[in-house]
């Protein structure tokens, strides 16, 4: 079968409407059909990173229409990363990040889009690296013991409540030292 | 190159071993994102930043041993031929995107090829972990230990707020992707993956193919993944995974039974059809090679097949891809010559078990 509309090409796609009961069909080559927007290139293209771009931009705006829009709307970005030199515009269009220098940069433009990709999560709760966590976990140790110390307080279990309690005081000592030794 | 020999090297170390659950779970791995502090990301780094990072690896880590994960080795991508990068991809060494023309790209891989760390991806590292079967908090826990090894010479990118910083918003916080790779012929033939699926999108995790990010799932092979690292300790992302894999194997192992029940004979016809098509076709294509494979395994699994090896199906999946089938000829491979190719190997690499 040809193409119905150039007469020169095989058909290749094939089409049958049905619209208030009367049926209709279509036969057009690859390049046909195409023209006539049958086939939307666009969409084929469309990956991840323009889906999260797109979420970037929806910033303020709640029209999902916006995501398909590109950037045209968009207003003149001035804030740029001091580390890498990307820029907040260029950050939206790749969904990248250029360094690590870049999330204090944009930080506050972060929690809306780290709630859409993390469902509704802005805050990290995980692993904390030995060295590059400074004194984050012997922070957080702290905080553990206190807990602790509140739960046996309310026990009424003091003989082990001062045993925490002074846990809690060597390891204060130990998070003023670290502090000491920095300045 | 005696085909034996190749066999040994197109399937891992790691993989002859089997693992809990090894009927359906085929392998458990976890994936770490780090980056150096210092440096800006391979997204925007051009030359030198990405030069350091590598050399850093290279001279700090190259023939290094952590507890058996010996031997590390760095092989730079642009040291390797187009066919052995494909290799390596298939083997789920690397990534497809490290292999994209990338500066700088390279991977450190140990001897039993468990570990393999990925240098100048989308991140300055990632870092791979894989157990076979169904093991995801040994591998967490190793992966975790490994962490902490390469940290001790590494300043990583982390955030109090934000843990640690990825070049992707999507991986930021743990850095960490936890995924099991599942064997799900009786959910698949049933149709009933396909209504699970989007109740498990719903937990924030993903399902997909074998090769990762848009890849079809062939062979009946699906691979399950946490979405979300923000917010979550690995712990915990590691327990929602594994309640729903745990979930996953008892649904495979009852429909496996019910197909039993109800339609034993259609069921031993189906295996038995693809192995006659896999001992004895000339020219066979990827996908049906794929499913006829599936279906081997799944008569392995249910003992219709005795004497076959349950890793044929890892084994002959990774054989049967077009990067190395191309290495086995020692040349490029037209799709065509690749179909032919690719019975061969099967036709032989089962005639091997019939000669044991």
């Amino acid at each position: 079968m040809q193409c119905q509309r150039c007469e020169k090409y095989p058909a290749t796609v094939h089409l049958t409407q049905v619209i208030n009961g009367e049926k209709n069909e279509v036969h057009l080559c690859d390049s046909c059909a195409k023209e006539q927007g049958y086939m939307n290139q666009e969409e084929e293209k469309f990956s991840l990173n323009d889906l999260l771009s797109g979420l970037f931009h929806m910033e303020g705006s709640g029209s999902a229409g916006k995501l398909f829009q590109g950037n045209k709307q968009q207003q003149k970005e001035s804030l740029q990363c001091s580390g890498c030199g990307l820029t907040y515009q260029e950050f939206t269009k790749a969904g990248k990040f250029g360094c690590a220098t870049c999330y204090e940069t944009f930080n506050e433009r972060l929690d809306p889009i780290l709630k859409r990709v993390h469902s509704g999560n802005t805050t990290h709760h995980g692993k904390v690296p030995k060295r590059a966590g400074g004194d984050l976990n012997l922070r957080k140790d702290i905080e553990k013991h206190r807990e602790k110390l509140h739960q046996l307080i309310n026990q009424e279990e003091f003989e082990e409540a001062a045993k925490v309690r002074d846990e809690i005081r060597t390891l204060e000592e130990e998070l003023n030292q670290d502090k000491g030794g920095d300045s | 190159m005696s085909l034996e020999k190749f066999m040994n090297e197109a399937i891992s170390p790691w993989m002859r071993h089997d693992g809990p659950d090894s009927d359906i779970v085929l392998s458990s791995r976890i994936r770490l994102a780090r980056n150096f502090s210092s440096q800006p990301f391979p997204t925007v780094a051009r030359g030198e930043p990405l030069e350091e990072v590598l050399s850093f690896m290279d001279e700090h880590f190259t023939e290094c041993s952590f507890r058996e994960y010996e031997g590390l080795q760095l092989v730079k991508m642009d040291d390797l031929q187009p066919i052995e990068k494909r290799v390596l991809v298939e083997k789920h060494l690397v990534s497809p995107h490290l292999i994209e023309d990338r500066e700088n790209a390279a991977t450190i891989i140990s001897e039993n090829e468990q570990v393999s760390i990925m240098v100048n991806e989308e991140d300055h590292l990632r870092i791979q972990l894989y157990f076979p079967g169904f093991q995801l908090d040994k591998a967490l826990e190793q992966a975790s230990q490994l962490d902490d090894w390469l940290e001790e010479k590494i300043d990583y990118a982390f955030d109090e707020e934000r843990g640690y910083l990825t070049a992707c918003p999507t991986n930021v916080g743990t850095g960490m992707r936890a995924s099991v790779m599942m064997h799900l012929p009786a959910l698949a033939l049933t149709k009933q993956i396909n209504r699970m699926t989007p109740a498990i999108n719903q937990l924030g995790l993903v399902v997909r193919g074998i090769y990762g990010e848009g890849s079809e799932a062939v062979g009946n092979l699906f691979q399950i993944s946490n979405q979300i690292t923000l917010g979550k300790s690995e712990e915990d992302i590691v327990e929602d995974l594994h309640s729903v894999v745990q979930q996953l194997i008892e649904q495979e192992r009852k429909a496996r039974q019910t197909l039993m029940n109800r339609s034993p004979v259609q069921l031993e016809d189906r295996i038995y059809r693809s192995y006659g098509t896999l001992r004895h076709s000339r020219v066979i294509t990827s996908k049906e090679a794929a499913g006829c494979l599936s279906d081997l395994r799944l008569g392995i699994d249910l003992d219709f097949l005795k004497d076959i090896p349950r890793t044929i199906l890892n084994e002959l999946m990774v054989l049967t891809q077009p990067g190395f089938l191309q290495q086995y000829a020692g040349e490029s491979l037209d799709p065509e010559e690749r179909d032919i190719k690719r019975a061969t190997l099967i036709r032989e690499r089962i005639n091997l078990e019939d000669d044991n």
